[in-house]
């Protein structure tokens, strides 16, 4: 495991685009401690992030998982072009000519996904810690550690996003083509269940029992992987206060649900087993 | 001898064209083989399949008496296959020491064999900056650095100006010297004839010959000959029981042995039936000629 991912970290490492991304990466998400000094005034609604609740134990959890989430792209780009250059260079033809596995290569990959999702996990961990502890109006251990089960999630949600990554880079050849047809693919999963509802099945805006069809879309695996953590703000006081003075409720879910880690799970299962295959049956 | 590699029934199809037909060859120690093929003659795929990139259709292959799997066993060969394949934003010494960690062997060698192929002075220059005879002989270098039981070469010089051709050529002739077994795919026949010992002739899929160099070269040659008055010549030729067949080519006859007739003999005996030669020659056929004439046959 140590040598499959010297050889994959060099090969990140060395390849200067790869390591701007990553230092891109891992700035951006340590400058997230810097929202704590977001401070607006707007006359009547004054706002302070760090006094507005965004930081208290536990939700901090949701919140900091949930926006560092987003900042993926920038790893999904490393992951897609590192397979994408093994075919365009030639050299995965070369490395399993040098004496490596089909298994081994596409482990390589595999555990440069697992670091990669584990550094991110640990860092949106540490920096959301000293946030709440700095901020956070219930410094009980208990408290603290308390819902870390987003941690759980947001590790997962970058584990089954960049396995997707990698299948489609492989079975696509091309970055920028990859990255295009997940952009598609993300614009399929909403527009077709769209039609499918409102066209097809004949729903309306009306109907209130649309249950089998939305739990449908849940099954896509980019809309169960942004299932995993839902949008945290709603959950907020202040916005709740908002909302209800306006006469609107909202009723939701904000944990993350079973469902969604088995759905999860199973699309990362697939996706690393489709690469695998990939590898295998393809002529070089 | 100790065998390297067994191919027995290989076959590789792509939907219908049937690229490998049945190839069985068996490469021994401390041999060098050629192998010989016009273009799409399924030389390249047969390799391919061996070295774990092409998929076989039918049939079986060995490495080292099958003791090990392929990618294990292929840490044991050094290969070059087509067009050099590197990461070009790596120095020349980063992109061997990625193949030693792939390879699992330390870095001891990556200077030693960058002299080898006269490429020290640049190893810290990025592959992308290379020459395309640059790149071959890093290509080489890499395939020499676990001291490899077989090289296989896969047109190693193409594209190469004549002074990267010399420089490979140079550079196998060593490598062949230290006693390491090679397999040399190339149309270069003059460079199979003096470097192999051993050459396997395939086309369309299907191997057509396989055995010593000599093997493939002995015939008994023919005689180019010139005289005053052909029809003179000619008939006194007829007497001669080791002659196959004589043709006349431009203004010279040629004659084609069917058993040893020495030159001098020729001459002399012609001499006493008052025929004098102005030129005379005794060849054999080159391997050039061999294999097209093995070729194309059908």
């Amino acid at each position: 495991m140590k040598r499959l991912l010297a050889i994959e970290l060099q090969k990140i490492w060395q390849n200067k685009a790869s390591r701007i991304l990553t230092i891109v990466y891992f700035l951006s998400l340590s400058l997230l401690a810097t929202v704590a000094l977001i401070e607006f005034d707007f006359g009547v609604f004054k706002f302070e992030a760090a006094k507005s609740g965004f930081f208290n134990f536990p939700y901090i959890w949701h919140f900091t998982t949930y926006i560092a989430s987003w900042l993926k792209i920038f790893l999904a780009v490393i992951i897609v072009s590192m397979i994408a250059n093994e075919y365009s260079y030639g050299t995965l033809k070369q490395n399993l000519i040098d004496g490596m596995s089909k298994k081994e290569f596409l482990l390589s990959k595999v555990y440069t996904i697992l670091l990669f999702s584990f550094v991110s996990t640990t860092l949106v961990f540490v920096i959301s810690l000293i946030l709440g502890l700095k901020y956070s109006s219930f410094t009980e251990i208990g408290i603290i550690f308390s819902d870390l089960e987003y941690l759980f999630a947001y590790f997962l949600k970058h584990l089954a996003f960049f396995s997707f990554c990698l299948f489609l880079a492989l079975l696509i050849k091309g970055s920028a083509f990859t990255l295009g047809f997940i952009f598609i693919w993300f614009l399929v999963e909403n527009i077709g269940h769209a039609i499918l509802k409102y066209q097809i099945l004949g729903y309306t805006h009306l109907d209130k029992d649309t249950t089998p069809i939305d739990f449908l879309k849940k099954l896509f695996p980019l809309e169960s992987m942004s299932n995993l953590i839902v949008e945290p703000f709603t959950r907020l006081n202040f916005v709740k206060s908002v909302t209800t003075t306006v006469g609107a409720t909202i009723e939701k879910n904000y944990a993350v649900e079973p469902i969604s880690i088995a759905i999860v799970v199973f699309w990362t299962c697939l996706f690393l087993f489709l690469s695998f295959n990939i590898l295998k049956k393809r002529d070089l | 001898m100790e065998t390297i590699l067994k191919i027995s029934n290989l076959h590789k199809k792509y939907g219908k064209v049937h690229a490998v037909n049945n190839v069985s060859i068996e490469i021994k120690k401390g041999n060098v083989y050629g192998i010989l093929g016009p273009n799409g003659s399924g030389k390249s795929t047969t390799l391919g399949i061996v070295l774990n990139v092409v998929n076989k259709t039918s049939g079986d292959f060995e490495w080292f008496g099958g003791a090990h799997t392929t990618h294990e066993a292929l840490k044991k060969v050094g290969a070059i296959i087509e067009r050099p394949n590197f990461y070009p934003y790596m120095s020349a010494e980063d992109n061997l020491k990625l193949v030693c960690k792939i390879k699992n062997i330390p870095f001891t060698k990556v200077s030693e064999k960058l002299e080898l192929v006269g490429l020290l002075e640049r190893k810290d220059s990025k592959f992308k900056t290379f020459s395309l005879g640059m790149k071959q002989r890093l290509a080489i270098a890499s395939a020499l650095l676990n001291d490899p039981e077989i090289l296989i070469l896969d047109e190693p010089t193409n594209g190469l100006d004549p002074q990267g051709i010399r420089q490979i050529r140079d550079l196998i002739r060593i490598i062949a010297n230290q006693g390491t077994t090679i397999l040399l795919a190339s149309h270069l026949l003059d460079e199979v004839e003096k470097v192999c010992s051993h050459v396997i002739v395939i086309r369309n899929g299907v191997t057509l010959y396989q055995g010593m160099v000599d093997g493939i070269t002995a015939n008994e040659g023919f005689f180019e000959l010139e005289s005053d008055n052909l029809a003179q010549l000619k008939t006194a030729l007829l007497l001669f029981p080791q002659i196959e067949k004589i043709e006349e080519e431009d203004s010279k006859v040629l004659v084609y042995l069917n058993a040893n007739l020495d030159a001098a003999a020729l001459n002399s005996q012609l001499f006493k039936q008052n025929i004098t030669l102005s030129h005379l020659v005794k060849r054999k056929n080159s391997l050039e000629e061999q294999f097209l004439e093995l070729t194309k046959q059908k």
